[in-house]
């Protein structure tokens, strides 16, 4: 958007594309970059929780304010980094991993019974009595062979979202 | 929450459900752990947002490609910028101050002296108008061609068109002094929204003020009925878009009970951008942008008039018109509402997200 225009150099390139695992080629990190300044409208180096909403098609997630505190206030690099799980490079596991971030907001490795029930009354809200999501929560859980006071690790997540032909990517445009 | 139509503000939301609900519906089988897990469905929809949306892309404004990248071209090139900014510019201003001299010294006493002389006023002043905004066309060497017949004045009718920038305004005002319904813009455009375009029976608004809605909507709705008033236009967007897309039509326009004649304007873009991006300059700006380029180049379309058919809604009326101007004007269309650059999604939207996948989970618990 006029003043914006990319002026990354190719060394700036390179560190982004350092950080984020070379999931993406340098043709999608300028287009990255433009978007991410076209969300910065006041140039301030990162996108805040209110430029993110004013999405609208973020706005209407229902994980959206869930998401919001993962991405609030990223600067460049790490907004590319955050982006990559979803690159079609990234391995299952680097998908695996970011959902279970998604889960693990507290970011202290485990999964509690009362995380997914969060996540599940986000997906569901009122169409859904906290009764039957605890219900259909505690039973599928048991059916899998945990219980209500299971910590789930990343592993459990691997083990359990592997073969379930997940499929999580997003093309970046690129002109 | 602001919008020009009245009241119940549920009824726009199939188009867009529509479109959001197209996601996940998956065969039946019973229900494990992993997919209530598996959020990977609404994370790549959030991802796939972040990285580019429909929205955004309506309010993009879109330079024309740099030609002047080789040796042989530059020298051209800046030869055009020399012409354009010290030899076209000038001669314009010098035309757009005359214009104004001569607009204004006719207008004055047209409208206090012939006080008594009512339809005589009306007509001087609208051809004043007329005259006022072919000076400003002039003044962007505005190159338009008319299709279609030009519209008359009659009760009952209501004219619709997409909407690019203000100038829309004045293309179409040039060969037909048209009411229109508009915001209300501050400095000096906001002066002549209160004075001189008051007398060919503008209406503008305020965007957020949500009882203004109620008030513009009785004044539609007596203007349409005025045997001599000037056709009314409105441009049902709401707000500017770059002419590439269409957001959703505002019903306003089209439950007012007349026939509904749509109008489509298509820019050219070799010379300059022509969208409006009210959030990153002025309108005087953007006119000094226009009047530095070569030429404003534009289609208007009048198209076939068109009333509601019996049991059609006005949304459903409002989307055939939009598919009309869309397809006349060669523009995509989007579900959002133009609005949105101004307030949040309703909760609506998420909730039929929410429902969808509640159901799910719910009737694969059943299976089991």
């Amino acid at each position: 958007m006029g003043n914006t225009s990319s002026l990354l150099t190719q060394y700036d390139i390179e560190e982004v594309q350092e950080h984020c695992n070379n999931l993406f080629t340098q043709q999608e990190i300028v287009s990255l970059y433009n978007r991410f300044c076209q969300l910065d409208r006041s140039a301030k180096g990162f996108i805040s929780a209110d430029e993110f909403m004013s999405v609208p098609e973020f706005a209407v997630n229902p994980l959206s304010q869930r998401l919001l505190r993962m991405v609030d206030g990223l600067n460049f690099k790490d907004f590319v980094a955050f982006l990559s799980a979803f690159s079609s490079h990234a391995s299952l596991q680097q998908k695996i991993e970011l959902i279970f971030k998604v889960y693990d907001l507290d970011c202290n490795g485990k999964v509690t019974f009362n995380d997914i029930l969060d996540v599940l009354r986000d997906l569901t809200g009122s169409f859904m009595s906290e009764k039957q999501r605890e219900q259909v929560l505690s039973h599928v859980l048991e059916e899998a062979g945990y219980s209500r006071e299971s910590l789930l690790t990343v592993d459990d997540f691997l083990k359990i979202l592997s073969n379930s032909g997940l499929k999580m990517e997003v093309e970046v445009p690129v002109d | 929450m602001s919008r020009l139509r009245p009241s119940s503000s549920e009824v726009d939301l199939p188009i867009i459900e529509e479109y959001l609900s197209e996601s996940t519906q998956e065969p039946k089988k019973r229900l494990l752990l992993r997919d209530l897990l598996d959020i990977s469905p609404a994370l790549t929809e959030a991802a796939g947002a972040i990285v580019d949306d429909s929205f955004t892309r309506c309010f993009k404004s879109n330079p024309p490609e740099p030609w002047n990248w080789n040796v042989y071209l530059f020298p051209l090139w800046c030869l055009g910028v020399v012409t354009r900014y010290c030899f076209l510019f000038p001669i314009r201003v010098i035309v757009l101050a005359a214009g104004w001299i001569i607009f204004l010294s006719s207008f004055i006493p047209v409208h206090f002296l012939l006080k008594g002389h009512d339809k005589l006023r009306r007509t001087m002043e609208r051809k004043l108008v007329e005259f006022m905004c072919s000076i400003f066309v002039a003044s962007w060497t505005g190159v338009v061609k008319y299709h279609g017949p030009r519209p008359s004045r009659r009760p009952k009718q209501v004219f619709v068109a997409n909407h690019t920038s203000m100038i829309d305004f004045i293309i179409l005002e040039q060969m037909t002094a048209f009411a229109v319904i508009m915001q209300k813009h501050p400095g000096w455009v906001g002066l002549l929204q209160s004075t001189i375009l008051e007398s060919v029976g503008c209406i503008w608004f305020n965007r957020t003020e949500a009882k203004d809605r109620e008030i513009i909507t009785k004044r539609m709705k007596d203007h349409v009925q005025g045997l001599d008033n000037n056709p009314l236009l409105i441009f049902p967007e709401g707000t500017c878009v770059n002419n590439h897309y269409t957001v959703m039509f505002k019903k306003g326009a089209f439950e007012l009970d007349c026939t509904v004649c749509p109008v489509a304007i298509k820019y050219n873009k070799i010379f300059v951008d022509a969208f409006w991006n009210s959030r990153k300059q002025s309108f005087t700006r953007h006119l000094l942008q226009l009047m530095t380029s070569w030429a404003v180049v534009c289609d208007v379309w009048y198209l076939e008039p068109l009333t509601l058919k019996p049991g059609e809604t006005s949304i459903e009326f409002a989307e055939r018109i939009r598919d009309i101007i869309s397809v006349r004007a060669g523009l995509k269309k989007v579900p959002w509402d133009g609005y949105l650059k101004y307030s949040r999604p309703r909760p609506k939207l998420t909730e039929s997200k929410q429902k969808v996948f509640a159901e799910s989970v719910l009737q694969r618990l059943e299976e089991n």
